[in-house]
């Protein structure tokens, strides 16, 4: 197999480097750098002197700022003066926002419609057909069933159908989307990197800074947040398909052209069946990227679990949170088990026909749920309101005595509330106060220099204009405060991340045991969690830093360890039987062939722990992220869309610097 | 074949989309539910106002016989919806002084429902305990003296006071600068952070300076004595750079959709006739907040014990 890889001319094989032995790799590399070292000496020698001449030290100067808050508060104006009138709303935008009302209405109706047991028996019907039914299934199926059971018992069982529905449309829509950029940015690398920013765009732009633009066009409740939503989940199923799409084995497409099929019957029948394991991992990622809107949705009134919660913020009632949290989580947990069992068994055979397998099974589901929706006549649609536990109470009590006892509670090691100090004092005020302390030409020299050593002239002068556009925009200092948290929880979620992915790689057992944590920790609404951060670590950009930590881990986790696995066993074997231990193998042939897989990690944990920024300004994280919430409550568009653009110029000077330009190198 | 089959159903489909757009869309105005009698109002995410609504909401279902919606969202969110008649009413803000200008002068969507009764007032505050034990602490000259108590790992060497979510107006960082005062805005983000770190500050009884406000039902739960700063006069919060004075007494408004208002029947003139106390509020306030009662039960409890209140409010037949 090996062999056709490298018969296949360079051009056209995929992004997984070409196994070069990793002693030249290595040489090359260094080769370059220490050139381009000398030479960024000898530029700093002029550069810097030159510099402190013309400008000397310190801020942005504020001749070279624009406002840009006056023509985005006319453009507000003109929307609101207009929308009721204007062709464009009557004949177009207000069709995509009744449509996305209607669509939304019917599938909570229907769902409404079905009663309780109706909707238990199709969501668990539903699971255990998508893991093959039988005995294989059973899991999946009683996870289901435990996700629907506890929903209601939490008292929740109307907000989740209500949040249910929401999602129903937006995965779907986001699904479709993604698809079809994935498909474009797939078989094109010109489209792809064309693509790229306007996907980072998407993720990182934060929603709070494009909601109220959306709300004036589209109308408070479910158009705004459902448009949001989708723009927001859309990216992961994009880069996913697309990463499939690339990394299909060449030697099928090969063998499928000599073949004699046509370039669209290879897509339909190589390419996309090759990319589908990737492709379900998409979805997986839309999905929970989508659930993590609901509280962003509730801020405009779309209803559900997000109000749930969101009402529970304000007397400060974390057990109630956490009740109308909970059913968010399971939500997740009962999706992603049945798309991860679908996609476990793209590739094995299905055994023959028999009653469980193919058209019949699915009769065998309609079945099933026709049944339980006679069943319900007899019983009512409501959930029955005596199987309804309260789990407010014990949970505030458990978290007050937690909070009390690890805030400063802990012998020797102190407790959180003086980690949060230290971390703050030692790690953070020195960080930020040095980059706010270079004077400001020679930040973007050094991130000049940074791009050209990792990437290209392109790359380098992308990222330099990106960091000069901040400046422009006039809010140099808040970003270089947003940049050091930005950097710090960066730097904690790459390592903890990492490390978790290869540990998850080797052992199968910790990744099953792990998943219903990172499920959890990336599905739970910041919103529920920032009472007891709070209180444990106080209104400090610690508190911020570790809100993005939780949210940030389990995308690097996950494409981690799905990067790792995918390496050749061929690779691996053939290291094994050159007597490479373990952690040879490691260092020297899975993460150098996982690179790809690596980088998109990177690339997720930047854009993660961006759009993350904004919560951080919910507990204390001031700059940027203070500031686009404000922009949202305050309905000043043009603090809100400064500070989100300049989150976004900061997530493509991060990107950057921190993606070695494969291509040139190899 | 089969190609040319999918791209005929989606030539169709595109142009069964398109002949749908050529249609005006429905603006969102007059959508009845179910026929019924219904008002619509917004909650917003602080207790005092949940109390008003919920109060408003009970009176209306169980006296007036209408159905009552209501929507969560941000305050500006929350009037524009009010402008486009989405909503029908707010029953408390705290001055948008922008949105009043733009919809109840210029469009003319919306117009004041009067006053609530409720006065709002924003200071800075410190803990009782600490007050009681530094007397001179509750003027403002003093306070530099007690800066280094203040002292956070945010604030750095000057001292901390306390900020709370984007929604409030606040002139601090001015107040701060124009006094020569050494303190450090921290801006916790929200009132979720802000009120956790009260109550944490409370019981270990550590000195504190914050930005608060009254009528709020954490009162009743922490004791705070409120920092005089120099006396408000009419116009010296004009410049937002040059402040340097206290924040005004805000009567709280009610304000209705504009059609609402006219077309709107007993509930529009109910919701104009609604005006009640500042410990009325806080009454139902702390059931919701302090107690954890549901707003419903809440209301439902202080509506059967102040009948003479609210029946001043109904509408005359």
């Amino acid at each position: 197999m090996t062999a056709t890889v490298t018969a296949v001319p360079p051009e056209k094989t995929t992004p997984t480097p070409a196994p070069t032995p990793p002693g030249t790799l290595r040489t090359l590399l260094r080769h370059r750098v220490k050139g381009r070292l000398l030479l960024l000496g000898v530029a700093a020698l002029v550069l810097i002197p030159l510099g402190v001449a013309l400008w000397g030290s310190g801020s942005w100067p504020a001749e070279l700022t624009v406002d840009v808050s006056g023509p985005l508060d006319d453009a507000n104006q003109w929307v609101i003066d207009n929308r009721e009138t204007h062709p464009l709303f009557l004949y177009f935008l207000l069709h995509l926002s009744n449509t996305a009302t209607d669509s939304v209405d019917a599938v909570y109706r229907l769902l409404d419609a079905m009663g309780w047991l109706g909707v238990l028996a199709a969501g668990v019907l539903f699971a255990w057909r998508a893991a093959g039914l039988g005995r294989r299934g059973v899991k999946v199926a009683l996870t289901a069933f435990g996700a629907f059971a506890v929903c209601g018992l939490l008292g929740m069982w109307d907000a989740t159908l209500l949040t249910i529905a929401l999602m129903v449309v937006a995965v779907a829509l986001a699904a479709l989307i993604g698809v079809l950029i994935g498909l474009v940015a797939g078989l094109s690398d010109r489209v792809d990197r064309a693509l790229r920013p306007l996907l980072d765009t998407m993720q990182v732009l934060p929603a709070f800074a494009y909601l109220l633009p959306f709300v004036l066009v589209f109308g408070t409740g479910t158009p705004a947040a459902l448009f949001c939503t989708v723009i927001y989940a859309a990216p992961p199923m994009a880069r996913l398909t697309a990463l499939g799409l690339r990394g299909a084995d060449p030697a099928v497409l090969e063998a499928s052209a000599s073949l004699g099929a046509s370039g669209w019957q290879r897509l339909r029948t190589a390419r996309l069946p090759l990319a589908r394991k990737q492709m379900l991992l998409g979805l997986n990622q839309t999905i929970m990227m989508a659930l993590s809107m609901v509280v962003i949705a509730a801020l405009v009134g779309a209803g559900g679990l997000g109000e749930e919660v969101y009402s529970a913020l304000s007397t400060v009632d974390v057990g109630k949170a956490l009740a109308a949290g909970i059913p968010i989580v399971l939500i997740a947990v009962w999706l992603d088990r049945t798309t991860a069992a679908a996609g476990d068994r793209i590739g094995q055979s299905t055994p023959g026909g028999g009653l469980l397998h193919g058209r019949s099974a699915w009769v065998l589901v309609f079945a099933g749920v026709i049944a339980a929706e006679l069943g319900r006549l007899a019983i009512g649609k409501a959930w029955p309101e005596a199987w309804t536990y309260d789990i407010s109470t014990p949970v505030n009590k458990a978290q007050d005595w937690i909070t009390e006892n690890l805030a400063s509670g802990i012998p020797v090691l102190g407790g959180t509330e003086v980690w949060s100090e230290n971390f703050t004092l030692w790690i953070l005020n020195p960080l930020r106060d040095g980059l706010i302390w270079l004077p400001w030409w020679s930040v973007l020299l050094l991130v000049a220099a940074i791009a050209w050593l990792v990437g290209t002239w392109g790359t380098a002068l992308t990222a330099t204009l990106a960091m000069a556009a901040i400046g422009v925009l006039g809010v140099w200092g808040k970003s270089l405060d947003t940049l050091s948290q930005v950097l710090a929880a960066l730097v904690l979620t790459l390592v903890l991340g990492v490390l978790a992915g290869v540990l998850c790689a080797r052992a199968g057992r910790l990744e099953r045991w792990l998943r219903p944590l990172l499920d959890a920790m990336q599905t739970m609404p910041q919103f529920v969690y920032l009472i007891p951060v709070v209180a444990l670590f106080g209104v400090t950009r610690a508190s911020a830093i570790i809100a993005a930590v939780v949210y940030a881990l389990p995308a690097v986790v996950r494409i981690t360890t799905q990067g790792l696995r995918a390496v050749d066993p061929a690779a691996l074997e053939a290291s094994r039987s050159l007597g490479a231990s373990t952690r040879q193998q490691l260092l020297q042939v899975q993460l150098p062939l996982a690179r790809p897989a690596l980088q998109l990690a990177v690339n997720q944990g930047v854009v993660l722990v961006l759009a993350v920024v904004v919560v951080g300004g919910l507990v204390g994280g001031g700059a940027l992220g203070y500031d686009v919430v404000k922009g949202l409550s305050r309905g000043e568009m043009g603090v809100g869309m400064t500070a989100g653009v300049a989150i976004v110029c900061l997530g493509l000077v991060l990107d950057r610097i921190t993606q070695p330009a494969t291509r040139k190198t190899d | 074949m089969r190609t040319l089959r999918i791209a005929t159903a989606v030539v169709s489909a595109v142009g069964v989309l398109t002949l749908s757009a050529c249609g005006a869309a429905d603006t969102g105005k007059k959508k009845e539910v179910g026929g019924a009698k219904s008002v619509t109002l917004t909650v917003p995410s602080w207790v005092g106002a949940q109390a008003n609504t919920a109060v408003a909401a009970h009176i209306l279902e169980k006296e007036l016989g209408y159905k009552v919606n209501t929507k969560q969202m941000g305050e500006v969110l929350a009037w524009d919806a009010l402008s486009k008649g989405d909503i029908d009413a707010i029953m408390e803000d705290w001055g948008h002084p922008k949105e009043e200008k733009q919809y109840v002068e210029t469009k003319k969507t919306v117009v004041n429902g009067g006053d609530l009764g409720v006065t709002g007032h924003i200071g800075w505050f410190v803990p009782k305990y600490f007050a009681d034990e530094h007397p001179d602490v509750t003027d403002y000259k003093n306070l530099n003296k007690y800066a280094k108590e203040f002292k956070t790992a945010e604030s750095g060497d000057k001292g901390e006071i306390l900020e709370g979510s984007p929604d409030y107006v606040t002139n601090d960082d001015a107040i701060i600068k124009n006094l020569k005062l050494d303190l450090k805005t921290n801006y916790s983000g929200s009132e979720a952070a802000q009120i956790t770190a009260i109550k944490k500050y409370a019981k270990e009884k550590k000195p504190f300076l914050t930005y608060w406000w009254t009528p709020q039902w954490l009162n009743a739960q922490v004791d705070m004595v409120e920092v005089k700063l120099p006396a408000y006069k009419e116009g010296c919060d004009a410049d937002p750079k040059k402040v340097s004075c206290a924040y005004p007494n805000t009567p709280l408004q009610k304000f209705l959709n504009a059609d609402f208002a006219k077309n709107g029947g007993e509930a529009a003139e109910f919701l104009k006739n609604f005006k009640w106390t500042t410990e009325q509020q806080n009454e139902v306030a702390l059931m919701i907040a302090g107690e954890k009662m549901s707003p419903e039960a809440a209301a439902e409890k202080w509506v059967k014990a102040n009948e003479s209140t609210w029946k001043a409010w109904l509408p005359k037949k």
